[in-house]
């Protein structure tokens, strides 16, 4: 819970801010807080992952454009009045939908019961592999794997296309 | 800790709602703050840093439902009884790279427009664009007859 | 320079950690929590901290520009492999219970064994073609330069 409440406070200080290198390092601690809230809530997968590539990749990334464009923002020139009004709606609506979901960790919500079991029980049997995010990620929904890599490959290709000075090697 | 709190707090019940949907909450305003970075401001690497809490914030609010309060990671060990739901561990695998991704390609785009324009704050590429814009339909409306 | 000098070493120091560390996430990511995404990112942060301690020439020189960009689709083919090797010995894409032969009746496939096979080279795809995509962009913005 203390976690939560500094991830909201890091949010905060991520708006305001308008140096840009201070938000990226901001950026970097979120990251790292949200890797720790994964923890807590059993996804390990997740949070080394969410630990690598937020912190990591993506603050090396913001890094690199920083250093190819400027790092100060300017002050907004339009009020943010609207913006503000429509979020704050935006959020209660969402508020409001919470409070039919079902009670936080129970495991008879129907998100718990039909395929997610199924994975628990099966999964030794017939893949043999100790770890069920692996098995899954990799055997039981191996097509989505397919197509995630599918999506970095071309995310690569795309920053080649448009970074690239051909010329040099 | 969430467990003690739960039942410490039964027999109260606004105090048990807040426990128990705490995170929910949390990850709504985070959420709300992540779209109003991307509609309020107007520099391009703010916006995408913005884009990013937005999708961190959807990825908790995907693994919050499959913990379950006992349970132990979704990797098969001796002596634990109760697993939390691997679904969406693994769902959130993939979007956290596909994330990565889009914010790699956002940011060559940003560097090409600030190598094109000169500046990276979007009202002052609008205004850049619209003068572009009146000047060639100045230059057609003197070439036509 | 004894700021520079500290940076050094430590960095001579930690990367051949962070290599070992990055072949042990993929390598047991049967076992616990790891695969290829988090060991993909790992060993291309070590090369990345080597760029940065050392410059982009020295890196490039370690990590040539053609080989990153060669891993890109190799990876990406590894797993593509994988599939048609399925399709090849009867089943469907993908189907990992066909890759490989049981012992005694012919025609009998090993499931378990398959799986563990599949997931393998599975990874292994998904290692190299993050890892070079992760190297390619930091050396394209770290390439570009500052428009003069």
């Amino acid at each position: 819970m203390v976690l939560l409440t500094l991830l909201a406070a890091i949010t905060v200080g991520i708006i305001r801010t308008r140096n840009l290198f201070a938000v990226v390092v901001l950026s970097g601690a979120y990251s790292f807080l949200m890797a720790s809230v994964m923890i807590i809530l059993d996804a390990v997968d997740v949070a080394m992952t969410e630990a690598s590539v937020g912190a990591g990749i993506s603050t090396v990334l913001v890094l690199g454009a920083l250093y190819l464009t400027k790092i100060h923002e300017d002050p907004p020139r339009f009020s943010a009045a609207i913006p503000l009004i429509v979020c704050v709606a935006t959020g209660a609506m969402l508020i409001y939908g919470t409070w039919d979901l079902p009670p936080f960790g129970t495991a008879d919500q129907p998100v718990n019961i039909h395929v997610g079991a199924h994975y628990i029980a099966e999964s030794a049997r017939e893949t043999d592999i100790p770890n069920i995010v692996t098995a899954v990620l990799a055997s039981y929904r191996g097509f989505d794997t397919l197509g995630e890599v599918t999506v970095v490959f071309t995310a690569g290709i795309g920053v080649l296309l448009l970074l690239k000075r051909w010329g040099d090697a | 800790m969430n467990q003690d709190v739960v039942t410490e707090l039964a027999d109260r019940p606004l105090l048990e709602a807040i426990a128990t949907s705490y995170n929910y909450w949390i990850t709504i305003f985070l959420m709300v703050s992540g779209l109003y970075i991307v509609v309020a401001r107007s520099n391009m690497i703010k916006s995408l840093v913005g884009l990013g809490i937005f999708q961190t914030s959807v990825y908790l609010l995907y693994l919050s439902p499959g913990k379950i309060l006992g349970g132990t990671a979704p990797i098969l060990t001796e002596g634990a009884q109760i697993y939390s739901n691997p679904l969406p561990h693994v769902l959130i695998l993939t979007a956290i790279v596909v994330g990565v991704a889009t914010l790699a390609l956002g940011l060559a785009l940003t560097v090409r427009v600030h190598e094109a324009y000169g500046t990276i704050e979007e009202d002052e590429i609008t205004l850049i664009v619209d003068r572009e814009d009146y000047a060639e339909a100045g230059e057609d409306a003197e070439t036509t007859p | 320079m004894i700021l520079d000098v500290i940076l050094r070493v430590a960095a001579k120091m930690f990367i051949p950690f962070i290599l070992m560390f990055g072949l042990y996430v993929q390598l047991h990511g049967d076992f616990g929590p790891g695969g290829g995404f988090q060991a993909g990112v790992i060993i291309a942060a070590a090369v990345i901290l080597y760029a940065i301690v050392f410059g982009k020439d020295a890196a490039t020189r370690v990590v040539p520009k053609w080989a990153v960009e060669q891993m890109v689709p190799l990876g990406v083919l590894i797993f593509a492999g994988v599939g048609v090797w399925s399709m090849i010995n009867g089943g469907e894409y993908l189907n990992y219970n066909v890759l490989l032969h049981a012992g005694e009746p012919i025609g009998t496939y090993d499931a378990v064994h398959g799986q563990h096979w599949g997931v393998f080279l599975v990874e292994i795809g998904v290692l190299v073609t993050v890892t070079g995509t992760m190297l390619t962009i930091f050396y394209s913005f770290t390439g570009r330069g500052r428009p003069q």
